[in-house]
């Protein structure tokens, strides 16, 4: 939009701007003041060690901290003053950035924080949701709306744990995740393809019915037979050499099984979307499925293969919750993930690319949170964990910008 | 190719939508189907392009017998359809639209947008129908929108192309610029099924006309030797008047008094650019005008619907600018509005609901706070009956009725009450000829009732025949107004941007 300079800045730039100076106050007003230390050490360096060496980063706390604030003033004037039109949402994304190093350099004061471990935490806790709103992502753009990613990712890491303790491994389990990620897809797609129901409804109802089906048995079956739920897991698996470059080998390449699929899901996907013939296909069936159909492409077979394959891999990324991230399944253990991946397929506008960027969003805000509760800082632990999920609104409610949702999401296709 | 229908059959419950419909398409010929809204054409079409399958019947290409199961049977017996409501993806560029369905792969099996690129120009350049392969649908108007749509059925190698209603969404100069392309389509040898309820378009264009109604054929006519009378009597079946008859008007006072109105879009243009115009009682001022010119904007800053930037809008001496819509509407004014799909009514709602939408909360459809549904029940009965409303019931969702009706029933609840002023914007767009014939009546006798009418169309015929006074729309100003007479030339050469002296004196010769 041509802002008109006669006219000043438009009112959303303004409010940035209120935003930028409320970021700045605070960073001048808490963080400025230091914790009694005048310097943080930043640790660079994987813990196994490697061919690489990188010094360790000491940063001055209160001079750093100014920096950033002043930084942080001179773009709430220029938002004042001149707006950044186009750029404006990077430029907000860049002061929560800013604000949040700041806040890690506070928290870090007179402490040693390893960022490879933050790094890695980040892309570790953002391998289910990746997968979840890699799930949305093809199920929707197809035009069948999926809020039950909660449901597979659930139904996913209940079914992963029992399969990899019974038959004894890990990739049994992962069987076991897709084959519950696709059941439950298999159920979406069923009643809003075939029998046209309500597809908000059903995703709600499939989201009750996993956890309950799940809380039932972890309760009455799996609480007896500690057999059942002992599940043999992933380890991680360093890349031979690539693992050894600094920062980015420890980070990318010595993740478990799980990270390099979903990094290879995102990748492949956002591909075969937007530049096969697949993909248009699938797009168009969720822009406009009579236009599809009068073209001869199958509508309600693109929009099952696409529901389909979601369930596989958001069964994938429940499958992470019990083999890669705790070591048995518990009732309702995926905790709102599945909402998270959904704002991330939205923040992403319905691109693999960037719904794995938002993913990498709210994974950083998980890890930054748990580093957070190690250091001692006098912020409570209940306001830390809920920061995915804080992240998570002030996101969708703010940066979200105009959406372009697929214009046939929802209804479900009737041919005469 | 050949084409021949025999004895086509398509019931849906309750109705015959087609009853033994017997036709023959001749190789690189145009065919026009004529019928009012409702008669069957579309139906007929849909079977022909393998959406419906038929009751009964049989489908001969070249006099072979085939079956047409799907939409790509059809596609591969060389049929094409250009859809009413076109089958493009809005998202999609102009090039994915034409080859969905039929992508260009590369050695990888991706979709080749080199290879599709260089496919849509050379069709872009065969046809010389000019358009941006790369271009947004969205973004292009509905008459590139269109010609994507004919590209698409073309790509395909169509024999026989399908254009259903192909012309109510074109001006009168892109629909010139249509049959231009249908000509060179039939000199290829290619036959064309043109579907349109608008008599002129079939002599302009067809060879010969099947004129449908009530799901039958009642004849198969020679468009250029059969008088428009006679057409127009078999489509309706009976004697419709072509001509309206308009009694001199009886003016009266000033009702609407606009000056120096000037409205601008978000961008800034003048949309409506210093425009002064007078309405009096008992007299119709109609407007034409290319659409585009302004006079959508025009209509929404006379009803409230849009703010003004300079300028005075008085209805019975009363500045109306700072009002809101309901007080503008509850004043006095009526409006028909141009879409009636997206602003007239509430397809959901039902027809009774839908008559009392501008007076839901007056006495007597409302007390206090409830509704009283027997008097809207009562009303309905009434406007429907009075104002010849064809529905199976008050009680119908408004949106099954056929356009015409539809329509009707916008006019009905618009003029169905005590108003000073009514504006009326496209008020028979897309409707059928018999409903067409019963809002102009409808139209002459508010005027003679003393209500001052303000009609803005793009449809020059409707603004000569219905006009005391005529004015025409150029870039956001008013040319004229001209008291009727004025010829159809000069309107013509005004819509054109011709100055007005000039055109009206090449229009008289």
């Amino acid at each position: 939009m041509a802002v008109d300079a006669s006219e000043g800045v438009s009112r959303r730039e303004r409010r940035f701007a209120a935003f930028s100076v409320l970021v700045a106050a605070v960073m001048i007003g808490v963080f400025a003041q230091g914790r009694g230390g005048s310097s943080a050490t930043f640790v660079l360096n994987d813990a196994r060690g490697g061919l690489f060496t990188l010094p360790n980063l000491v940063v001055a706390v209160v001079p750093a901290v100014l920096v950033m604030a002043a930084v942080v003033l001179a773009i709430a004037v220029l938002q004042f003053t001149r707006g950044f039109g186009a750029r404006a949402v990077p430029v907000v994304g860049g002061v929560a950035g800013l604000f949040a190093v700041s806040l890690l350099i506070w928290a870090g004061a007179e402490q040693t924080v390893s960022l490879i471990s933050l790094f890695r935490s980040t892309l570790f806790a953002a391998i289910p949701i990746t997968l979840g709103a890699l799930a949305g992502v093809l199920s929707e753009r197809a035009g069948v709306i999926n809020i039950a990613i909660e449901a597979q990712l659930l139904a996913g890491a209940f079914a992963a744990a029992v399969m990899s303790s019974i038959l004894g491994g890990p990739w049994w389990g992962l069987v076991g995740g897709i084959l519950a990620g696709v059941l439950i897809s298999g159920m979406l797609s069923g009643l809003s393809i075939r029998y046209q129901a309500d597809q908000i409804v059903t995703g709600v109802v499939l989201i009750v019915f996993a956890t309950g089906v799940t809380s039932f048995f972890t309760t009455q079956v799996l609480a007896r037979n500690n057999a059942l739920n002992s599940p043999d897991r992933f380890g991680s698996y360093a890349v031979p050499f690539l693992s050894d470059v600094p920062i980015i080998g420890p980070v990318l390449f010595n993740q478990t099984l799980l990270g390099y699929v979903a990094v290879g899901a995102v990748v492949v996907l956002q591909f075969a979307l937007f530049r096969t013939r697949w993909g248009l296909r699938l797009r168009s069936v969720g822009e406009h499925p009579k236009a599809s159909d009068t073209v001869g492409i199958a509508v309600l077979g693109t929009r099952y293969k696409a529901v389909l394959l979601g369930g596989v891999l958001a069964g994938v990324g429940g499958a992470w919750f019990t083999l890669d991230s705790a070591s048995q399944f518990s009732r309702e253990m995926t905790s709102g993930r599945g909402f998270i991946a959904l704002a991330a397929m939205l923040v992403g506008r319905y691109s693999p690319a960037g719904a794995f960027g938002a993913a990498l969003l709210f994974g950083f805000s998980d890890a930054l949170a748990t580093i957070l509760q190690r250091l001692p800082v006098p912020i409570p632990s209940q306001l830390l964990r809920a920061a995915p999920f804080v992240v998570t609104i002030a996101v969708v409610a703010g940066l979200i910008g105009r959406l372009r949702v697929p214009a046939a999401g929802g209804q479900p296709y009737l041919k005469q | 190719m050949k084409l021949e229908l025999r004895g086509i059959t398509k019931r849906f419950p309750g109705v015959v939508a087609n009853d033994r419909i017997d036709l023959v398409i001749e190789p690189g010929k145009v065919h026009g189907l004529l019928g009012e809204n409702g008669a069957g054409k579309s139906t007929l079409m849909n079977i022909l392009y393998g959406l419906y399958g038929a009751d009964e019947g049989q489908i001969l290409i070249d006099d072979q017998p085939v079956e047409l199961r799907d939409p790509g049977d059809a596609i591969a017996a060389g049929i094409g359809m250009v859809h009413q409501h076109f089958m493009l993806v809005p998202v999609f560029t102009v090039a994915e639209n034409i080859l969905l369905g039929a992508e260009p792969l590369d050695r990888f099996r991706r979709f080749d947008r080199n290879e599709a690129r260089r496919l849509v120009t050379e069709l872009i350049e065969r046809y010389d129908l000019p358009l941006d392969p790369d271009a947004l649908v969205e973004d292009l108007p509905v008459g590139l929108q269109q010609r994507v749509e004919i590209l698409k059925a073309l790509y395909r190698d169509a024999k026989l192309l399908i254009l259903d209603e192909p012309t109510a969404v074109l001006t009168p100069q892109q629909a010139d610029g249509l049959f231009a392309s249908i000509r060179g389509f039939t000199e290829q040898g290619r036959s064309v099924v043109f579907i349109s309820h608008k008599l002129r378009e079939h002599r302009a264009i067809a060879d010969s006309v099947s004129i449908l109604r009530r799901g039958k054929n009642v004849g198969t006519l020679d468009p250029r030797t059969t008088d428009e009378q006679e057409m127009a009597n078999l489509m309706v079946g009976r004697p419709v008047s072509l001509v309206i008859d308009r009694p001199q008007p009886t003016v009266g006072e000033v009702v609407l008094d606009v000056r120096g109105l000037t409205v601008t879009d978000p961008t800034g243009v003048r949309v409506v650019d210093g425009l002064d115009l007078q309405v009096r009682r008992g007299e119709i001022l109609a407007i034409a005008g290319v659409e585009g010119n302004g006079q959508t904007p025009l209509v929404r800053a006379l009803t409230g619907l849009q703010g003004i930037t300079s300028g005075s809008v008085s209805v019975e001496g009363r500045d109306v600018t700072e009002l809101t819509r309901k007080e503008i509407l509850r004043g006095g004014v009526g409006h028909i509005p141009e879409d009636r799909g997206a602003e007239g009514l509430v397809a959901d709602f039902t027809v009774a609901e839908n008559l009392v939408l501008n007076l839901w909360d007056a006495v007597p459809f409302a007390k206090g706070r409830s509704i009283q549904f027997a008097e809207v029940q009562a009303h309905a009965e009434r406007v429907v009956e009075a104002y010849d409303v064809r529905t199976p019931g008050t009680t119908t969702p408004a949106g099954s009725l056929s356009g015409g009706n539809q329509q009707k029933l916008v006019v009905a609840r618009e003029i169905d009450r005590e108003i000073d002023l009514l504006v009326a914007s496209q008020p028979t767009r897309g409707v059928d000829v018999g409903s067409i014939e019963y809002i102009h009546e409808q139209l002459v006798v508010k005027r003679d009732a003393g209500t001052a009418v303000l009609i803005v169309s793009s449809e020059l015929d409707e603004v000569l025949a219905l006009g005391d006074r005529v004015a025409v729309m150029f870039r956001g100003k008013l040319v004229g107004p001209f008291p009727s007479p004025v010829s159809k030339e000069a309107v013509g050469l005004m819509m054109a941007g011709v100055d007005p002296a000039e055109a009206l004196q090449r229009g008289d010769t």
